[in-house]
């Protein structure tokens, strides 16, 4: 402890005093303000740069998810056309068809009632002869018959006998 | 990768012949430091030793006796500046003629001084030549206020210019560029390096700015200086206890005059402990305060001599073991081992600079904390727990 104290220059303190002092200063001004400034920059500078990078690269994620997104909507609007498109043509088919088959039934149906209808014409045309042609055969007949006496004699005393028996 | 390899290569060896170069260099100035010859014996050295951890009042690089038989020294004198008691006094230190026994009186403004052991004194009026007395000291005269260029304060100016050449253009070169190149962009890495790994860990985000052209100049200071010592000019700066007061003092002031309430509280009234505790506390945190800086110096100057000396004294080995050993086994066993111990020194020499800055930052870290440690209170008034309470409870 003696030696240091005696080594301990008091002169060699205030010159190394003196001249950090003026040492700091200079460095302060001439080297460390703008190493730091300039260092702070250059970084904020990077960070900046990277944000940047970070920002497009959302962007660029989330434009993609957008495309993807249209893309899917896209898919599902077309599924959905075809779906429905689908459906139209097999409404359209099953309409068509029962279209057809009423008209079919329709057609049958009116050609049954045409076909009934000329069968009663035909039917009725059938009596109107049939008794005009009865009524012809029965003045024939009776023509005949009345024309023989006795027959129409005997034939009144057989109904006569028949009507006595009842 | 097979050239950077063989740039490494390249590199260690050019590293391995300036060591061997300086530290034959500083062979020489071993052996042939004394005006009566060599330095060859156990005294010799080991006051050869001593005379260079000291500062000194001339820059002597070597010494050899040529053929005439006389001693011829290699260097140069600095400026002797002393403020004697006529007023101040400026000479060159040649005007001693390399002596340091006090013998050499030089008259200069009216007053007399010798150099003894490479501090100046002022003899007393009518003094012819100095007297020692029984302890040592002289008793016909006195030290006065030494303010000479001696070969630390020149070693400090030179650190000091070679800090603000370098880092003054790269400070420059950034007004052109981005992005440093040559020697700057080895210098910007270390600059970073302790704005990000010493100021801003220790003091803490918000704050680390306002220090950082302290931090950084310490630091270069000192590890340029410690570099500088391990050249053959044979600098010890920061082995100098004035120089290392200095720097600690520098920590001191700017922790105490950064010091906000709550470091000033946690030293005279010591929350969270009981009143008597508070009281105890007080002397051994004002105590504290000091030994703090005290530590700082003490270490970077105990640290930065031992290497000295242990270098100086292997380098001496040469001529210790020459007996025992022989001229070439001496001297390369000394090389061999001044070389192992030299590249420690290098990292030391980093070290201690790193250690400095390090605990510097710590310290002024711990001045300007802000304690955000105050208890929470819950709608009562009670304090609630936080995590340390319920961890100390548990310890």
């Amino acid at each position: 402890m003696d030696q240091l104290l005696n080594d301990f220059s008091p002169g060699l303190f205030v010159m190394q005093a003196v001249i950090l002092l003026i040492l700091i200063l200079l460095m302060k001004k001439f080297a460390w303000k703008p190493i730091l400034n300039s260092l702070d920059e250059r970084e904020q500078g990077i960070q900046g740069a990277l944000d940047a990078a970070e920002k497009a690269r959302l962007e660029m994620k989330n434009l993609q998810a957008d495309n993807e997104k249209a893309l899917q909507e896209a898919r599902i609007e077309r599924d959905a056309m075809l779906k429905d498109a689908r459906e139209i043509r097999t409404k359209m088919i099953a309409e068509a068809e029962d279209d057809a088959k009423e008209q079919a039934s329709k057609i049958i149906a009116q050609a049954q009632e045409a076909i009934e209808a000329e069968k009663r014409a035909a039917v009725a045309e059938l009596k109107n002869q049939v008794a005009v042609l009865s009524l012809e055969i029965a003045e024939k007949v009776v023509k005949d018959e009345l024309s023989d006496k006795n027959k129409q004699m005997q034939y009144v005393e057989k109904m006569l006998q028949d009507a006595n028996l009842n | 990768m097979k050239i950077s390899s063989l740039r490494i290569h390249f590199l260690a060896v050019i590293s391995f012949l300036l060591i061997g170069s300086f530290a034959s260099a500083q062979e020489q100035s071993v052996a042939e430091a004394n005006d009566e010859g060599p330095v060859d014996t156990q005294k010799e050295i080991t006051d050869y030793t001593n005379h260079h951890l000291k500062d000194s009042h001339d820059f002597h690089l070597f010494s050899y006796t040529d053929a005439a038989g006389e001693r011829q020294h290699f260097g140069f004198s600095l400026p002797v500046i002393v403020w004697a008691s006529n007023g101040p006094v400026a000479f060159m230190s040649s005007e001693f003629h390399h002596d340091i026994d006090g013998e050499v009186v030089v008259e200069a403004g009216g007053s007399r001084f010798v150099n003894l052991h490479d501090k100046i004194y002022e003899l007393e009026e009518g003094a012819e030549e100095i007297v020692m007395g029984e302890d040592h000291h002289p008793v016909n005269a006195h030290h006065p206020f030494d303010l000479s260029i001696t070969k630390s304060v020149f070693g400090i100016i030179l650190v000091g210019l070679l800090l603000l050449f370098w880092f003054g253009s790269l400070g420059r070169q950034y007004k052109r560029k981005n992005i440093p190149t040559g020697f700057g962009r080895a210098l910007e890495p270390l600059v970073i390096y302790v704005r990000d790994e010493i100021a801003r860990p220790n003091i803490g985000e918000n704050k680390y700015r306002k220090y950082m052209s302290f931090l950084l100049t310490v630091f270069f200071f000192i590890w340029v200086s410690n570099l500088l010592g391990m050249t053959p000019f044979g600098f010890n700066i920061t082995g100098q206890i004035a120089v290392t007061v200095c720097l600690a003092l520098f920590t001191f002031v700017i922790v105490q005059f950064s010091g906000n309430k709550d470091y000033w509280k946690h030293i005279f009234w010591m929350p969270d402990v009981p009143v008597i505790m508070k009281i105890i506390l007080i002397p051994i945190e004002l105590l504290g305060i000091l030994t703090k800086p005290f530590s700082l110096l003490i270490r970077l100057f105990a640290n930065i001599t031992a290497g000295h000396v242990v270098v100086m004294g292997l380098i001496a080995l040469m001529i210790t073991l020459k007996a025992q050993f022989g001229a070439v086994g001496s001297t390369g066993l000394s090389l061999v081992l001044t070389l192992f111990i030299s590249v420690i020194e290098i990292l030391v020499a980093f070290l201690q600079a790193f250690i400095f800055t390090m605990l510097s930052a710590l310290f002024i870290g711990m001045a300007v904390a802000e304690h955000d440690h105050h208890h929470e209170h819950d709608a009562e008034g009670h304090e609630i727990d936080d995590v340390e309470d319920v961890r100390e409870s548990f310890v």
